[in-house]
């Protein structure tokens, strides 16, 4: 129990850090935020790793398996669109 | 990979492990303050995937992986997916490819919670991995389907509509709180397969309950809603498997999610509750009283409104998702650089509900190259609409009407909108007097101050720049 306390003390204090930093984000830019945001909730993807590649059976394997899968498409994927986004946005005396 | 190290270092790797997942940390942190000015949001989200390649990374030295073929297929099919489609999606699609993103995190979230429990014997977790396994399997498993059924709406393929059971409200509210009851007796009972397979299944079907009733207009406070929670199950696997990088991070995104959810209810004046359990957003509830007869419009045509505006001081553009469908951003583009040409002042006047997730409208003029120091927020324009001499509504509707000031029984009242009647002339491009998305009717066509100027966006500012062009 100790554990789960500690975690939620970490779980809570994080979720501040996120309103802290993302209440400031001007609304140009909430499309970037969100799919930037999107793409590292695909940190599962290291969850994802352990369970397909540490010992277990076969099931649990392709279970980490398919989960690997999905968060990699959430990573690279959120990342890459997040970037052709970003790089659209320009100022004016760059225009030309 | 551990087993490649030298046996010295393999005895402090958990540890540093561990310290380079705080590394990671920070540059999930930095990265996301960096995404808060245009000037360094492009360095923000590299530096975020760069903590994400480290943490996947150093990830793959952990002792407790022996194997990498699964690992390596992964990655391999997921990459060359995600690549292709970061690649090809349009911008007006981009909703809907951030949805199916959401998806799949929240579904990976849910299927690592799964897949913990099928490695180890289930006998063996503590209280709290068992608690947070099953959360993070209900909550991973509503983030996967309810992405997907906002997906399928925002594309078209189930109706935009409120398709909902009598009673669909309570039955949500029932199958919820019979789920908490099941992540709580799996808790006490993780063995049984009957709880665990009902649990999950129940997961995935509230996820279609919940987001197959919300009306199109509501799709951005959904997808932000779905973003808040994807985070959440991320974290939630995060307790589970005790790694605090993924619980920092899930707890980041989750944050963000509801910031976010919360900016888009306010922009139309709705509480979460309302927009979960309301009935407005469909449409087919609206007012019927549309194009009354006895109401008259001006109309306008492409020589006046190049006139009017060629010799305007400052010009406002009030875009909507119109525009986008239209795909009339670069033509738009085009007669704002003419009018700017002769002297104009220009300015877009972005409503935050313009497009169909936040800041939407944004990214699409962006991609038009229109300057980001030219888009106004509005609470940024709503000001100076009084010192305006002509208003170009393209493709908006809901969010220039003033019934959301005026009619306290219109569904819309209450909503801020962009105040457009302020300012000496609107003219609204439009294809016809039909209602907007939500299917309210709009005063302003028939204001005296106001003209229409029917067609097809796109075609509508050709016709128009080609006038400005005649001017000289």
């Amino acid at each position: 129990m100790e554990d789960l306390i500690f975690n939620l003390f970490i779980f809570v204090l994080a979720s501040f850090i996120g309103f802290e930093l993302i209440s400031k984000v001007p609304p140009t830019l909430h499309t970037p935020l969100m799919s930037g945001a999107n793409a590292i909730s695909g940190i599962t993807l290291i969850g994802a790793l352990i369970i397909s590649g540490a010992t277990g059976g076969a099931f649990s394997h392709w279970i980490g398996f398919a989960a690997i899968v999905f968060a990699t498409i959430n990573v690279v994927g959120g990342f890459m669109v997040t970037d052709r986004m970003l790089e659209m946005f320009k100022k004016k005396e760059d225009d030309q | 990979m551990s087993q490649f190290l030298p046996e010295a270092i393999q005895s402090f790797l958990p540890n540093v492990i561990q310290l380079i997942y705080l590394v990671a940390t920070g540059f999930f942190i930095v990265g996301i303050r960096r995404l808060g000015s245009p000037a360094t949001a492009r360095s923000g989200n590299q530096l975020a995937s760069i903590g994400m390649l480290i943490g996947v990374a150093v990830t793959l030295f952990d002792q407790e992986i022996i194997s990498f073929e699964f690992i390596v297929a992964g990655v391999v099919i997921g990459a060359a997916i995600g690549v292709f489609a970061a690649k090809k999606v349009q911008m007006t699609a981009m909703p809907e490819m951030v949805a199916v993103f959401n998806g799949f995190g929240g579904g990976a979230s849910a299927l690592v919670a799964w897949g913990e429990l099928a490695r180890l014997n289930p006998t063996m977790f503590d209280t709290q991995s068992l608690i947070t396994t099953g959360l993070s399997i209900l909550i991973g498993s509503i983030t996967f389907t309810g992405s997907f059924i906002a997906f399928g709406k925002l594309k078209g393929f189930i109706g935009g509509g409120r398709i909902a059971l009598p009673g669909q409200n309570i039955i949500n509210l029932v199958l919820t709180a019979v789920a908490l009851f099941l992540v709580g007796w799996f808790t006490i009972d993780p063995a049984n397969q009957v709880i665990f397979w009902s649990l999950f299944g129940l997961a995935l079907l509230i996820g279609v309950l919940t987001v197959l009733p919300i009306g199109g207009a509501d799709m951005p406070v959904v997808i932000s809603l779905l973003n808040s929670y994807s985070g959440i199950a991320a974290s939630m696997a995060g307790f589970v498997l005790g790694n605090n990088l993924l619980i920092i991070s899930g707890a980041l995104v989750g944050a963000a999610g509801l910031i976010l959810t919360n900016i888009m209810c306010k922009a139309m004046n709705r509480t979460l509750t309302n927009v979960l359990f309301g009935a407005f957003g469909g449409g087919e509830e609206g007012p019927s009283a549309i194009g009354d007869s006895d109401k008259t419009v001006q109309q306008t045509f492409a020589d006046d409104v190049a006139i009017q505006c060629a010799y305007a001081k400052k010009v406002v553009i009030a875009p909507g998702y119109g525009l986008a469908v239209a795909q009339a951003q670069h033509v738009l583009k085009e007669v704002a650089n003419l009018l700017e040409n002769k002297g104009v002042e220009i300015k877009y006047a972005i409503h935050p509900v313009a497009g169909r997730m936040p800041g939407h409208m944004n990214v699409l003029l962006a991609e038009a190259d229109v300057p980001y120091d030219q888009l106004y927020d509005m609470e940024e324009i709503n000001p100076e609409f009084a010192s305006t001499d002509v208003v170009l509504i393209i493709g908006a509707n809901d969010v220039v009407n003033p019934a959301a000031k005026t009619s306290p029984g219109s569904p819309i009242y209450g909503m801020p909108i962009l105040d457009v009647d302020d300012a000496d002339r609107t003219i609204i491009f439009k294809r016809s007097l039909s209602p907007g998305y939500a299917g309210i009717d709009n005063a302003l066509f028939y204001s005296d101050k106001n003209q229409m100027f029917f067609g097809d966006a796109k075609k509508s500012l050709q016709e128009l720049a080609t006038a400005i062009k005649e001017l000289d």
